[in-house]
């Protein structure tokens, strides 16, 4: 049984989170917060660069350190800890994702090494309106190299230098790859609950654009990717989570309330009891889409479904939980409390909503017990 | 990252799986609808046993100069993993080979492990564990069976309860209240105490669920020899601790109907198309992956030869409570029917029903939820102990 991270990989975990803790703390996180004006923090995001994490798992041809999805996943949960506010996940579990996937040779050719170094900023723009994303109902639409349609919200779109969109296209939908600096796209930025990362509203009337992948795959491609980038989002989750149990837990330590600390009562010791529970299950299932994502296993459909649900559902918890514990001072702007708080709901509405993903999840384990 | 084993453990997965072949048959089905009556399981039980002790498969772990095999606990593992693919009839020496025995081996006399290690090892001897009490449950340093000194003899008076096996066990370790004038943790005593013996009276309890599986044991002026006591007089809770921690190792997940079994019902039954039923059916199953996967890390732990962390701690609290929420949706989705636990006319053999009558049990044996919760809060994340007002006074002012 060798169910874990190898020494490496947990000394890359390691070595991340030395980096985050010193470079990326809730103050850089904060910048972003209180300036409306700032879409990501740009002194991070140039370190992240730098140290090549962008390219991680890019193949050494294409320009990356040609390490796998397992590195990639430590180092998720490290910045899912740190809260990183840039554009790490849009650009590496969404956008190169997609073009790793569903990319011909000549596109990863140009733009993966772009990505890997930097200059490119990827999204990824599939929701239109509320409600889960469907491939039937879309308005966004490919025509004759053309993209023109509406898409709302897009993750970290104001700052992205590339799209991949899913768009309607003849009959069917494809994925649609567009460089976002052109006349016929139109960039809106749009307030959201949670500010550290930024969002917009992007509008293509006839912008340039290419198929990425084949026509009428888009569908398909589409959940490929959102179960490629769920695993991951499940390792930022988790490390998410994991902070919140911990700044719970220190907290209920050091207050004081009816001449003890209130960690004493068992209405908080059980709560964080709880908290416990629901991270480890959401570590479990997150190694396990990790293998999954790692191997091309099989399982993948049914692991990132568990991966996701568990990780949302407990970075949820341990959010609200987190402001419960601290009383009134977890209800202020200036206690890092809430700042998780909109963290968690951003990274489980991002690929879907849990309740999409439980229908996934049962669809999956449906097909495997007909097989 | 991989579930596979190294070449070691794959090397004893296949000589304990040639074993097992040897002698069992290979399970079909579920098994835990066996029929059987209880005396003949027994029978066959005991001498499974015999056969795994003489072939050193009995207690991995142990020492072999003791009759173990002197292997790892991945090794131990692998075992309990084959084994459980196999009809074998385990049961009633888990409880005295998993904690009695290595209670009596930490603290009993060369002549307690010359007389009683093998006898258990090879099934001749069944033991049980005599702690709880009607008013000493999550609190069982509040017992109050008491033992008196008399010559060289200690004379016992009390009862125990929810004691597994006493029915038909030959021994049993028992904690006892030597010292009333001390603070409750202090004045108790650890003893060995033949079942057989004079005024020990077992008393099968109805349960709740309407078995009698568990049994109350009263004692009346029993008589126990000075030297078959465990440890110094009113170092009994120490000796108890050690046989707790054993139990921690041994209480695992919660037999019954899965995810698997309700989903596999609600196809037959129509129901699976039931929205509500299908987001529930999506929990059930993360958490019993949450619960296995987290297993498979410890085991990780295990075969790197590291401590595994206290993760493995989070395994009853969802497991027990699963078991109860799954036969509740099952019994509800079956409407009035879902009342009949008639095995001849209850869908899946009543197993829902009969699941759902036990459950609360589980989420009390090994350890209450709240406890279990108390004992993540304080030993896993440091939170402070609850108050004990009773901590300093003599347990006779309580």
């Amino acid at each position: 049984m060798n169910f874990d991270f190898s020494d490496d990989q947990k000394f890359l975990r390691e070595e991340a989170r030395k980096f985050l803790s010193a470079k990326c703390t809730t103050a850089q996180v904060r910048a972003v917060l209180d300036d409306e004006a700032m879409s990501h923090n740009a002194d991070v995001w140039k370190q992240i660069v730098e140290m090549g994490w962008l390219g991680t798992a890019i193949a050494e041809e294409h320009g990356g350190l040609g390490l796998g999805m397992l590195e990639l996943c430590v180092i998720a949960e490290e910045l899912g800890r740190a809260l990183a506010p840039v554009p790490f996940g849009s650009t590496v579990y969404f956008f190169a994702e997609a073009l790793k996937l569903a990319g011909s040779d000549a596109q990863k050719a140009s733009i993966l090494p772009k990505v890997a170094d930097g200059s490119v900023i990827g999204c990824f723009a599939a929701s239109e309106g509320p409600g889960p994303v469907e491939a039937g109902s879309l308005t966004t639409a490919f025509e004759n190299g053309a993209l023109s349609g509406t898409k709302i919200p897009v993750t970290d779109g104001d700052i992205a230098t590339h799209a991949v969109v899913l768009a309607k296209d003849g009959s069917g939908t494809s994925l649609i790859l567009v460089a976002l600096d052109q006349p016929g796209v139109t960039r809106t930025s749009i307030e959201t609950i949670e500010p550290t990362r930024s969002h917009a509203e992007i509008t293509f009337d006839g912008a340039a654009a290419e198929r990425l992948g084949a026509q009428g795959d888009g569908e398909t491609l589409y959940n490929a990717i959102m179960n490629r980038a769920a695993v991951l989002l499940a390792f930022e989750q988790t490390g998410g989570a994991s902070v919140c149990l911990e700044m719970a837990t220190d907290y209920a330590k050091e207050r004081h309330a009816f001449g003890r600390p209130i960690g004493g009562n068992q209405a908080i010791k059980h709560k964080l009891a709880d908290m416990y529970v629901k991270n480890e299950v959401a570590r479990s299932n997150a190694y396990y889409g990790a293998w999954a994502l790692s191997t091309d296993a099989a399982e993948l459909p049914e692991a990132a479904a568990a991966a996701r649900i568990a990780a949302s559902e407990a970075y949820w918890f341990a959010a609200k939980e987190n402001i419960q514990t601290h009383g009134g001072m977890g209800f202020t702007w200036e206690v890092d409390c809430h700042l998780y708080y909109r963290r968690s709901k951003l990274l489980a509405v991002q690929a879907g909503a849990p309740a999409v993903w439980k229908e996934k999840l049962v669809r999956a384990l449906e097909t495997r017990n007909a097989a | 990252m991989d579930f596979n084993d190294t070449p070691e453990e794959a090397a004893f997965r296949a000589e304990a799986r040639a074993f097992l072949e040897q002698h069992l048959e290979p399970k079909r089905g579920n098994a835990t609808r066996s029929r059987e009556p209880r005396a003949l399981t027994l029978d066959k039980a005991k001498k499974w046993q015999k056969v795994k002790a003489e072939n050193q498969f009995a207690q991995i772990t142990w020492p072999k100069e003791i009759g173990g095999r002197g292997g790892t606990p991945m090794q131990q593992v692998i075992w309990n993993q084959e084994e459980a693919k196999f009809n074998a009839p385990i049961g009633p020496f888990a409880i005295g080979l998993g904690m009695c025995v290595p209670t009596v081996i930490a603290f009993g006399s060369d002549a307690h492990k010359a007389r009683y290690v093998q006898p258990a090892l090879h099934g001749e001897e069944i033991w049980c564990q005599l702690f709880s009490e009607p008013s000493a449950g999550s609190d069982v340093a509040g017992l109050k069976t008491k033992a008196v000194k008399d010559g060289d003899d200690w004379v016992i008076n009390g009862q125990k309860v929810w004691t597994t096996g006493a029915q038909f066990s030959d021994y049993g370790i028992v904690l006892t209240r030597t010292d009333p004038n001390v603070p409750k943790h202090k004045g108790l005593t650890m003893f060995i105490v033949d079942m057989k013996a004079p005024g020990v009276e077992v008393r099968p309890i109805h349960q709740a669920s309407g078995g009698r599986e568990f049994n109350e044991v009263y004692f009346t002026d029993v008589r126990i020899p000075d030297s078959d006591r465990l440890g110094d007089p009113g170092m009994g809770w120490k000796v108890a601790l050690v046989t707790l921690m054993n139990e921690r190792l041994a209480v695992g997940g919660s037999p019954g109907p899965d995810w698997q079994e309700i989903m596999d019902y609600a196809r037959d039954a129509g129901t699976l198309s039931n929205q509500a039923f299908r987001e529930k059916l999506a929990d059930w199953y993360v958490a019993a992956q949450g619960y296995k996967l987290t297993k498979f890390r410890t085991q990780t732990a295990l075969s790197r030869g590291e401590t595994p962390g206290p993760e493995n701690s989070i395994g009853k609290i969802i497991t027990a409570n699963h078991l109860q929420d799954i036969c509740n949706s099952a019994v509800e989705m079956q409407d009035h029917y879902g009342l009949i636990i008639d095995k001849d006319k209850a869908p899946a053999d009543a197993i829902f029903q009969e699941s759902l009558m036990w459950a609360p049990g589980l989420r009390i044996a090994g350890g209450t939820d709240e406890i279990l919760k108390n004992i993540i809060a304080e030993r896993v994340l440091g939170l402070p102990q609850d108050v004990r007002v009773d901590k300093d006074k003599a347990f006779s002012e309580l």
